[in-house]
């Protein structure tokens, strides 16, 4: 008689600790040729609730180490990641509808891009930074720091690749997280979870929730500790307004980032292409310092 | 400590000359005026001019001929031309400088002292700064990568407010057309002669017509300006309650904007700090201007074992100001812009007083017309009140405690706002711990309210987003993303 498998409960990941979703609730998930893979857990307005205050306690720590202790947790990330290479292959190849080739490439694109992040981390000042030679005895410099609680509607569809896109930009330069992840193809953000859970990332810096977007994105874009929104993920999104997302966000004038428009249209991005500064610069907020010179 | 007698030393107001009523500037030409309303001096409550109310009509026009000029002329222009033009304007608002600076203080009621030696130089040093970014725009490390080239958006809407007409102008016409990109803005209600004498200004260098518009008008007009489908950006300078209006009615739309919005700034001084600095930076941070500055220093934050200290040596300084004609030379203080605005800071001082705050101010006699509110200090405020958590954009000072550094950092980031702060400290780790704790934009250390066109100035949290000045202020101003699509909001 062959061995049963044990399946793992997929869940939440809130606070460094993996909770079911606090209403009781979950939902099937099934391959992209429809086929039951897990019952994952539906997030509610609660546990984004909780994962904000998770978020905004662990963003002075974050935020105050080292931009190189930085880069190494994220290059951490990227070990970790590699070692499980073959979970989050399989993951891909049924959430995705992927061959096993495909989907072992969309894993290597996401190690690697992890890696440039946590190269990224130790030169975002130097490149988003600079001395103001202000007309007058003073020292100026302007320099970024990070905006603070970010929520991310990660993508619909690139459901790892597209995945660490959004939050690696993010954390490189000491925000914390809050990420719904795609509704219909959770399970690599779930594994993901137990990637960041082993590579000394504290707990709290990425929280992230399985649920319908729909449903929890008002309860982010609306949060009043929440200090900016990605709205990446609402391409694709059954149900989901994206200006009425971005009027909310107006409460406490959260830093939103669009979604890619095509003719007035939300669609994903090309996840392959060079990522460039934009998700950096979309969460950080520069500060001007003066000081003066003299005797 | 006896006051120093000054006699009247009046700027002379015949340098510039008023017109009975004005236009729009629309296309490079006033429109005939109409629907007008008065301009008044806020110090006398004399009408100035009439100047027209722009109506929707008005905002097309003005639209449609920013539109234009984008794709006929502006849009096109080498960088090098249109930094030319940007070089030229800076040379004409200084040599006309005098005559913008009477006419500054007339419409706005501050002080010829600063609109002579801060609000029209700055101004002219922004299109000085600006014009030399035209043509080197690729240099500016705002690509999202390498081979992108920043492109305009087109037609940019712009909203300012009276506090600094001309300068905030300056801040906002001068990165739009050294990127490419076509203006109209609307002045404040209460303050438009310096925005129409600029037209004059746009006349005589040349600019061609339609790339700058200047619209006069109420709120009304720069709600029909914002909410325009033509319009590709927004800068709006202003409260944060319009901001987050402005905020909610281009969600959803491909519209870009900034907006630089309130503050509530925490002025702390250390028992360390060099004090007779301190309180001169104390009283630049926030009598400045009368006050009406978004990143005023109105929350002195002062160490409990100097409190008796500071505010008596601040109290002492604060006897030798002089509050009067803004004309006079001697006038450090100037009146308040409106009516609107000193009921509004009497309120706020009123609720200070009856949640328990104690008020002071210096001797002063205060002219029989006009709007005039004496500088204030309100000791005794805590955390709580009224007069240490909404912005009273007024010559009041509210003065709070406090033990350790981190108490200082916990109450200054104590606010929705996060514009600017000030530290007096003459210990420099101490410096640069509280720069690196402080939320806010703007960090002044042993100093106050210094601006520089170099200088990226804009805020955090609900004060605001973008920012302005500097090679930072030009990222507002240009897109990278393939033409047909399009990413950030910022």
């Amino acid at each position: 008689m062959s061995r049963l498998d044990v399946r793992k409960t997929y869940k939440l990941y809130i606070g460094g600790k993996f909770p079911r979703s606090e209403s009781g609730r979950s939902y099937e998930v099934v391959s992209a040729t429809g086929e039951f893979l897990a019952n994952a857990a539906m997030g509610s307005r609660k546990d984004v609730r909780d994962a904000v205050v998770a978020a905004r306690g662990a963003l002075a720590g974050w935020s105050g180490t080292t931009a190189y202790n930085r880069g190494q947790v994220l290059y951490r990330v990227a070990e970790v990641l590699e070692g499980r290479r073959a979970q989050f292959a399989l993951e891909v190849a049924s959430s995705e509808g992927l061959s096993a080739r495909a989907a072992n490439a969309v894993v290597d694109a996401a190690i690697d891009r992890v890696v440039w992040y946590a190269g990224w981390t130790d030169k975002i000042a130097q490149v988003l930074g600079n001395l103001n030679p202000v007309a007058g005895p003073f020292f100026n410099v302007s320099a970024p720091e990070p905006t603070g609680v970010v929520g991310i509607l990660a993508p619909q569809s690139s459901s790892l690749l597209g995945l660490v896109s959004v939050i690696a930009p993010v954390i490189a330069s000491g925000n914390t997280a809050v990420v719904v992840t795609s509704a219909s193809r959770p399970l690599p953000a779930v594994t993901l979870s137990e990637v960041l859970a082993t590579s000394d990332v504290p707990g709290g810096v990425v929280n992230i929730i399985t649920a319908q977007t729909a449903e929890v994105a008002t309860w982010l874009a609306a949060h009043r500790d929440v200090n900016a929104i990605d709205l990446t993920g609402v391409a694709g999104a059954d149900g989901v307004d994206w200006a009425a997302l971005e009027a909310e966000a107006a409460g406490n004038l959260k830093r939103v980032h669009r979604p890619t428009l095509l003719d007035g249209v939300p669609v994903e991005p090309d996840w392959t292409a060079d990522p460039g500064l934009t998700r950096i610069r979309a969460f950080v907020e520069t500060k001007t310092v003066w000081h003066p010179k003299g005797l | 400590m006896p006051k120093f007698e000054y006699a009247p030393a009046p700027e002379s107001r015949a340098i510039v000359t008023i017109e009975k009523s004005y236009g729009l500037f629309i296309d490079g030409a006033f429109t005939r005026p109409k629907a007008t309303f008065p301009t008044i001096n806020p110090a006398d409550e004399t009408v100035l001019a009439e100047v027209s109310q722009a109506g929707p009509k008005d905002v097309d026009k003005a639209v449609a001929a920013a539109r234009r000029a984008y794709e006929g002329v502006w849009g096109r222009m080498s960088g090098a031309e249109r930094g030319k033009y940007l070089f030229r304007i800076a040379r004409i608002l200084q040599e006309r400088a005098r005559e913008f600076a009477v006419l500054e203080t007339l419409d706005n009621g501050k002080p010829i002292k600063e609109t002579r030696d801060v609000d029209v130089p700055v101004a002219a040093a922004h299109f000085f700064y600006h014009a030399g970014w035209a043509d080197k725009l690729e240099y500016a490390g705002l690509s999202a990568s390498g081979a992108d080239v920043p492109r305009p958006h087109g037609v940019v809407g712009q909203v300012i407010p009276w506090n600094f007409p001309l300068l905030m102008l300056a801040w906002k016409i001068a990165p739009a057309l050294a990127t490419g990109n076509t203006v109209v803005l609307k002045p404040a209600e209460t303050t438009p002669l310096s925005a129409l004498l600029f037209a004059e200004v746009c006349q005589q260098a040349d600019l061609p017509a339609g790339v700058v518009n200047i619209i006069t008008g109420d709120g009304r007009t720069g709600q029909a300006l914002v909410e325009h489908p033509d319009v590709d950006k927004i800068a709006f300078t202003g409260s944060t309650d319009v901001g987050k209006a402005i905020a909610r009615s281009i969600a959803g739309t491909a519209k870009k904007a900034t907006l630089e919005l309130g503050g509530k700034a925490a002025n702390i001084v250390f028992d360390d700090a060099p004090i007779d600095q301190a309180v001169e930076g104390i009283i630049s941070g926030i009598f400045f201007n009368q006050g009406q500055v978004c990143c005023a220093g109105s929350r002195l934050l002062v160490q409990e074992n100097v409190h008796d200290q500071v505010v008596a040596k601040l109290k002492r300084r604060l006897e030798t100001l002089r509050v009067g004609d803004p004309m006079d030379k001697n006038s450090d203080l100037g009146a308040i812009n409106s009516k609107a605005q000193l009921d509004r800071i009497t309120a706020l001082v009123e609720a200070g007083v009856a949640e328990g705050a104690e008020r002071w101010s210096p001797e002063c006699t205060l002219p029989a017309k006009g709007y005039w509110f004496p500088p204030t200090v309100l000791t005794g405020v805590s955390q709580t009140h009224r007069v240490a958590t909404e912005e009273i954009f007024g010559p009041v000072l509210s003065v709070l405690t406090f033990r350790t550094p981190q108490e200082a950092v916990a109450k200054a980031n104590n606010t929705a706002y996060g514009l600017s702060a000030g530290v007096w400290t003459e210990k420099g780790s101490r410096i640069l711990w509280m720069a690196d704790q402080l939320r806010a934009g703007v960090v002044w250390a042993n100093t106050f309210n210094r601006f520089d066109p170099t200088s990226p100035f804009g805020g955090y949290k609900e004060s605001g987003y973008g920012r302005e000045g500097g090679r930072h202020g030009l990222e507002a101003y240009v897109t990278t993303a393939p033409s047909t699509l399009t990413g950030t909001a910022r």
